[in-house]
């Protein structure tokens, strides 16, 4: 029998309902980006260890590079897109702004998922324990300085 | 001078000056920010074309190889295959790439794709296009590559020797080689009271690692001939350049746009191999093509910075501590290929004496291909391995000696009084304060209670050590010094562009020649507009990313070498002037008063003194656009205006290598305190200081994360960021879980101070600031070298990168590294 290479799968991303049908070995990140055209959710590796890809599959946060699509099948998926409310920015998005916790932006949409997930179990973090939540995630320009900042000021 | 410290605990307060009204110098919200944080950023492996193909680069596996055959044919029956491209078809196709080099580099052959042998392991052989990602990994499995390997050379001075020789049409490794003599290095030993010798230091390779890997979306118009390329090509000018004599077309047939570019720190200047590998598929293949590299391919193949090391270092010192100069023989190693390397060779020497005023340099300098990864500007670009250099020299002499490191660089730092001052190769340092940078960096670092914290590590048995690092940003380069390498090449000057325009209801709209990748170009031009127009920022639409269609650019255009804040905004400024003027004069004739009498302020031209006499700028770009039946026929106006900045550069004195080499010079001095641990090497950083003094700042917050930013990319570079290869020419660290980048819990906590120096040659006192990292592996290695040992004992540290491994191994063995350096004193 050969091994089934195709699945179809539904998810609900950022609270829409996806139904698609996906190759057995495609990515979650790869659906999410090319599939479902969020692109908001970036890749910086091959190798699971930059974060740029992290998104909320039933509230737990994951790297999407490191997971396939047809394992999230039936899942319920946050995204960057779904942060902002009606073209609001939240807390956090706000205070990334404020604090200058992005250059080019390429790591924030995974930052802000990573710090998303950090501050829904941690009300009031404290440095090291933000420093904890983003460890997974890689930004190449800030120095994480202001991120850090940016977390701790929406913690408040 | 506006002096200000910042520190985290004490956020942004000015301590003298006035705080001048407007929007220059002030911290506005970042334009870019609002579609980042909701991932609504356009990267180019966001866009999607019908019917598009993905590129996949079939990659040598070997380090030196001769390509016996490439056989494509099982790669094409793959269904979805769209086609491939060969080395051969290349070889065809194209013409190689121009080198900027004289011979032997110039005769150097290099192509988009391997022709008949592969110099670095990785170099692309073939390409495969496919309808998705996966399809086109498993069809460049199947192309099927005879190598015939070869010896290699991986190491810089063995390659000198020629023994295997990577590029047989140059006939030698040797890429350049010039000496640069500039003062009296022979009286300069004869006067001095000590020589101190360094027999060997080396810059070790790392990279920048931008998050977002290189890559592009081509289109090709058959009717037109032309490409788009949707890329995060940083500097397309030069990019174009490249490109277009090798595909045998004209220039405008090249067509760049980005939107966003996810950091670039020069990794994607030298892009355009691949770049011209996706141009030949999409015309080949009639379709788009979609190329985006994968991490390893971008560790393994794209671009490392400079790997250089530095041999017989001869330091002629007084007395006193005052050095004169020093003399040294650079072995700089490009990798494969040399491409925009061979600038490498002259671009240290904007920075020749460091933050010295040292007057006798000699340097010996020559680039070598090895069979590694070709290299490319990579943040501190060059000036970077020649600072440490200094660096280095001032800490090992101030060890061997005896002297103080805060001293002794007080000593020699150029003084405050002395600015601008002319180094002795007639490079013109613009404006600073060294010696009250390190005072600011000390008091951040609270030296005055160092001996106690070291009493206190060493009661826990840690070793601890402090250490300076003083770089220069130079910034706004004369490609001029293009002429010293090679007096053929046609560069001198730099330029760059902005466009703005009032349009038909009113919207001040900005073009950019650069191609921003998170400098936040759109937030700076719109404060700079804004403040001219008497406008808000809001009102100002900087259109985001850059398009070589729109008619912003110039043969120089791009972000690279720390200059936007003079060039970008010299561009910006000159266009808005030009703009502000019309608006005036259009104001005076619909109000019949003199163009003298009109002022912008509030986003209306009105009459001065007369606020009820006043045109909104909608009504401004209403009348000259849609409604202009009865101006007067002498209005010569457009309302869409284009400026060209052009900084006030000469051509350098080739015969002397003598010239200003570049505009600006930026101050950056760290200092570092850390502590070891004897029995394994590993260290903490535990405090930290950054002063900068870029000038005039912009937008203060812009200019404190570059400063983060770059000194955590140094402090990677400076503690674990290497690549290293085994012996058969693999790298062994091509991907981010080999290769160490920081985490957020690998940062210390930072300190940052600031003093504004304004440069007297650039429009707004502003100097380019984005590369001024380097400090932080010049202090990491003062640090270590403060940690491990005193006076005449203890290692040398020579290498510019110190996992704690190697710290280790460098205290097992002091005298193995002392060895490396002598004393002669008279
Ligand atoms: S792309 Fe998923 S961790 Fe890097
Ligand atoms: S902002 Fe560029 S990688 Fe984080």
């Amino acid at each position: 029998m050969d091994p089934v290479s195709r699945k179809t799968i539904t998810v609900d991303v950022n609270g829409e309902g996806f139904e698609r049908e996906v190759d057995a070995r495609r990515l979650l990140i790869h659906f999410i980006r090319d599939d479902l055209d969020l692109t908001g959710s970036h890749i910086g590796c091959d190798t699971g260890n930059c974060g740029a890809c992290s998104v909320l599959v039933d509230g737990v946060l994951v790297k999407s590079c490191m997971m396939l699509a047809i394992q999230a099948d039936g899942a319920r998926i946050e995204t960057v897109e779904g942060l902002a409310q009606d073209g609001e920015l939240n807390a956090l998005q706000q205070s990334f702004s404020d604090h200058h916790a992005l250059q080019c932006g390429y790591c924030t949409p995974g930052m802000l998922m990573s710090a998303t997930a950090l501050l829904r179990q941690n009300g009031s973090p404290s440095d090291e324990e933000i420093r904890r939540g983003i460890q997974g995630n890689i930004c190449r320009c800030t120095g994480y300085v202001n991120i850090v900042e940016a977390i701790r000021a929406a913690s408040e | 001078m506006t002096e200000t410290i910042v520190t985290p605990e004490r956020p942004l307060v000015v301590e003298e000056g006035d705080v001048k009204p407007g929007f220059i110098g002030q911290s506005v919200p970042r334009k870019e920010d609002k579609r980042l944080v909701q991932g609504e950023g356009v990267f180019f492996d966001d866009m999607k074309r019908h019917e598009m193909g993905f590129v996949h680069f079939v990659r040598s596996p070997y380090a030196h190889a001769r390509i016996g055959s490439v056989d494509v044919s099982k790669a094409l029956e793959l269904d979805g295959v769209y086609g491939t491209l060969t080395g051969d078809e290349v070889a065809i196709l194209t013409d190689p790439f121009f080198e900027l080099s004289t011979p032997p580099g110039a005769h150097i052959k290099d192509y988009a794709l391997a022709v008949g042998r592969v110099r670095h392991v990785g170099d692309p052989v073939a390409a495969v296009v496919a309808r998705t990602r996966e399809l086109a990994r498993d069809a460049a499995e199947l192309v099927e590559v005879d190598y015939e390997p070869l010896p290699l050379v991986l190491d810089g001075e063995e390659a000198l020797k020629d023994k295997v020789v990577l590029h047989e049409d140059a006939g030698s490794n040797t890429v350049w080689s010039g000496v640069f003599d500039w003062g009296d290095f022979d009286a300069a030993l004869a006067e001095a009271d000590h020589v101190v010798r360094i027999d060997r230091l080396h810059f070790d390779r790392f990279s920048s690692t931008p998050l977002e890997c290189a890559g592009c979306l081509v289109e090709y118009n058959r009717g037109t001939g032309q490409w788009t390329i949707h890329g995060n090509h940083q500097m397309p000018g030069v990019g174009a350049i490249w490109m277009a004599p090798a595909l045998r077309v004209g220039i405008d047939k090249l067509r760049f746009v980005s939107q966003d570019i996810g950091g670039g720190f020069g990794n994607k200047i030298t892009l355009h191999p691949q770049f011209t590998v996706c141009c030949l598929l999409a015309r080949k293949l009639n379709r788009p093509v979609q190329w985006t590299e994968w991490r390893t391919d971008q560790h393994t193949a794209n671009t490392h910075g400079n790997e250089r090391t530095f041999l017989d270092v001869t330091v002629p010192v007084k007395a006193d501590g005052t050095m004169l100069g020093f003399s040294v023989r650079a072995i700089d190693d490009c990798g494969a290929f040399p491409r925009y390397e061979p600038l490498g060779c002259i671009i240290w020497a904007q920075v020749t004496p460091g933050c010295y005023r040292w007057r006798s340099m000699r340097v010996d300098f020559t680039q070598v291909c090895t069979n590694k990864s070709p290299v490319a500007p990579n943040r501190g670009y060059s000036r970077m391995q020649h600072l440490w250099l200094t660096e280095r020299i001032v800490d090992i002499v101030a060890g061997e000696l005896g002297l103080d490191p805060i001293e002794v660089r007080k000593r020699n730092y150029v003084k405050h009084e002395e600015f601008p001052y002319e180094t002795p190769n007639g490079c013109i340092y613009d404006s600073g304060d060294y010696a009250r940078c390190l005072d600011i960096a000390l008091e951040l670092i609270g030296y005055d209670s160092l001996e106690e914290r070291r009493r206190d590590a060493e009661a826990r048995g840690k070793l601890f050590g402090i250490g300076i690092g003083s770089t220069l940003d130079s910034g706004t380069n004369n490609f001029g010094q293009s002429m010293i390498l090679n007096p053929e090449l046609q560069f001198s000057g730099n330029n760059e562009v902005a466009t703005v325009k009032l349009d038909i209801f009113g919207e001040v709209v900005v073009t950019l020649g650069t191609v921003p990748q998170g400098q936040g170009h759109e937030t700076t031009t719109a404060q700079v507009v804004a403040e001219i127009l008497g406008c808000t920022p809001d009102d100002v639409n900087v259109r985001a990313g850059h398009d070589s269609y729109w008619n912003s650019t110039a043969g120089f255009s791009g972000t690279y070498a720390s200059q936007f804040a003079v060039t970008g905004l010299g561009a910006v400024k000159g266009a808005t002037e030009k703009l502000a003027g019309e608006m005036k004069q259009l104001a005076a004739a619909v109000f019949g008063c003199s163009p003298d009498d009109i002022e912008l302020a509030e986003s209306h031209a009105r009459i001065k003194g007369n606020p009820e006499a006043a045109l909104p700028f909608m009504a401004l770009g209403a009348i000259l656009n849609a409604n202009n039946a009865g101006l007067p026929p002498e209005l010569d106006i457009t309302l869409n205006v284009r400026h060209v900045y052009r900084p006030p550069f000469e051509k350098p004195d080739l015969e002397r290598k003598y010239g200003n080499l570049t505009l600006t010079y930026a101050t950056q001095i760290h200092a570092c305190a850390l502590e070891v641990d004897p029995d394994t090497g590993v260290y903490e950083i535990v405090d930290y200081a950054a002063v900068d003094d870029c000038g005039k700042r912009i937008h203060p917050q812009i200019v404190e994360g570059q400063v983060h930013g770059a000194t955590a990319q140094a402090l990677g570079a400076a503690t674990h960021e290497i690549f290293t290869y085994d012996e058969e020419g693999n790298l062994l660290t091509p991907n981010f879980y080999d290769y160490h980048v920081p985490h957020a819990l690998d940062m210390p906590p930072m300190k940052n101070g600031y003093i504004e120096s304004e440069s007297p040659f650039t429009a707004l006192g502003a100097k380019g600031m984005g590369e001024g990292g380097g400090a932080g592996i010049h202090a990491v290695c003062a640090a270590l070298q403060n940690a491990l040992g005193r006076r005449g004992e203890g290692p040398i540290v020579w290498r510019s990168c110190n996992p704690y491994q190697s710290v280790w191994e460098l205290m097992q063995n002091p005298g193995e590294t002392r060895k490396l350096v002598s004393v002669e004193s008279r």
